[in-house]
């Protein structure tokens, strides 16, 4: 019927800064499909704006970010405070992916960063929580 | 945001708004009829472009190039990009975005990537209402790509004002051109690559088709361009075409027609869909599809039959109002 909602879960998989590897993103990206999500992929090397300019335009459910440069505790805030100026923060649901230390946890889960799931986590997993967590529009 | 305010926002140049407007279209969700009813009064203003062609011909490239030509001309622009779904899972990677490296971080080229939800290689209804919301927002050019998959393809021309289709150099033997049936779409055929080997023999196969192709006076007569989008070479040249395009479609009058047929076509199409989501009501009211078929099955009734009498109800209201 013409009317039925058809609502899709939408995901920003962002490579942010330097770090140049995106084998984990493109497995997340393909994983996220098969579980019937659509994906849009950033690319590699976006600035933390590119990210906010993508997440804003496609209008996306979730951001994750994959970070394997140790960069995260600078570029995941500005990602946040983009999101913040244009009143998206609130009903997207941020995840980080990647190489994050136990210590530096704390610190972005206070900035805002709903989940980080790290290597090994299965993919169902993280699947789970966005299907749980994603937010009510 | 509620379907008004939401409306008001996109009115006023919020980005979000735009966006969410475009999610609730896609998604059909309560209220979307409302926001494209209160967005059409502001459309109308914008030059729609459909960018079509085979996988691999350049297409999301050259839009990336083409948007960044817009933008230092001082033109606003929106982009929709239609992505395959997979008609397993329903999901999709939505990949066009990789290639708009020439307009990162510019939030006045308005990208947003679609995936065709099941209607295979074709536009749906979602992405000219689409179209609409960016051009409600104030987008001077409106730049579509599709999927790229081929015969579907020709739905492009319901939304766009020109055509340009994609014709990678050596793309091979004529009949498969001509079995595509886009020959007739295109208001500008673009070589693209044109730096590779065997362009010219192609721009040279294009012009031999383009040249049998049945015409009336007075038609628009097609231009066939080169670029290679890679390094922007063609971009000008091929900006000069849409614009001669759109001039010709003023002075023919041609834009109005073009403009009166897309209406009626939606306006089918609508009533259609709602007439058809009305009888739907009708057989669920009556017992549902099942009862229907056990009965023509058992040889009880016919489908004929069936058709007449669910109808009735809805001929007699037609009847009333005579």
């Amino acid at each position: 019927m013409s009317d039925s909602s058809e609502r899709k879960i939408r995901c920003l998989v962002a490579k942010v800064g330097l770090d140049g590897h995106d084998r984990g993103a493109h497995v997340i990206a393909r994983a996220f499909r098969d579980a019937g999500f659509e994906v849009i992929y950033s690319g590699l090397h976006q600035a933390p704006e590119d990210i906010v300019q993508a997440a804003v335009q496609e209008d996306v459910d979730v951001v994750g970010i994959s970070i394997l440069s140790g960069a995260h505790n600078t570029l995941v805030p500005k990602v946040i405070e983009g999101l913040e100026e244009y009143g998206a923060f609130e009903d997207t649901l941020l995840i980080v992916g990647g190489i994050i230390p136990d210590e530096d946890r704390p610190e972005l889960e206070d900035a805002g960063v709903d989940a980080i799931f790290g290597p090994g986590t299965p993919m169902e997993e993280t699947i789970q929580f966005i299907r749980k967590n994603v937010p009510e529009r | 945001m509620e379907p008004p305010e939401l409306v008001s926002a996109l009115l006023d140049g919020k980005h979000r708004a735009l966006a969410r407007a475009i999610t609730k279209i896609e998604n059909r969700s309560e209220g979307y009829r409302d926001i494209v009813a209160a967005l059409h009064e502001h459309t109308g203003h914008a030059d729609v472009i459909g960018i079509t062609g085979s996988p691999g011909a350049g297409k999301s490239t050259l839009v990336d190039k083409l948007a960044a030509e817009y933008r230092d001309r001082g033109l606003t622009v929106g982009v929709i990009a239609v992505d395959p779904s997979s008609p397993f899972s329903g999901g999709a990677v939505l990949g066009d975005r990789i290639r708009m490296g020439s307009n990162v971080g510019d939030m006045d080229v308005f990208f947003r990537s679609m995936s065709a939800r099941g209607t295979l290689g074709g536009l749906s209804t979602a992405t000219s209402d689409a179209v609409k919301a960016l051009d409600a927002f104030g987008k001077d050019k409106i730049l579509i790509e599709t999927v790229g998959a081929g015969q579907n393809e020709v739905d492009v021309v319901k939304t766009a004002d020109t055509v340009a289709v994609l014709v990678p150099p050596s793309s091979g033997d004529d009949v498969q051109m001509l079995k595509a049936g886009i020959l007739e779409i295109g208001d500008v055929f673009v070589v693209n690559k044109a730096d590779l080997a065997g362009s010219d023999k192609t721009v040279q196969e294009l012009r031999g088709m383009l040249e049998m192709r049945d015409r009336a006076d007075g038609d628009w007569e097609p231009d066939i361009v080169e670029t290679v989008a890679n390094t922007g070479e063609g971009v000008d040249d091929l900006l000069s075409v849409f614009d001669a395009h759109a001039d010709w479609l003023d002075d023919t009058g041609k834009r109005d027609d073009i403009e009166r047929k897309r209406y009626a076509e939606e306006i089918r199409t609508l009533l259609r869909n709602d007439a058809g989501a009305l009888v739907e009501a009708e057989i669920e009211r009556r017992g549902g599809m099942d009862e229907f078929v056990d009965a023509v099955v058992a040889r009880e009734t016919d489908p004929y039959t069936i058709a007449d009498d669910v109808l009735e109800p809805f001929r007699d209201a037609v009847r009333h109002n005579d």
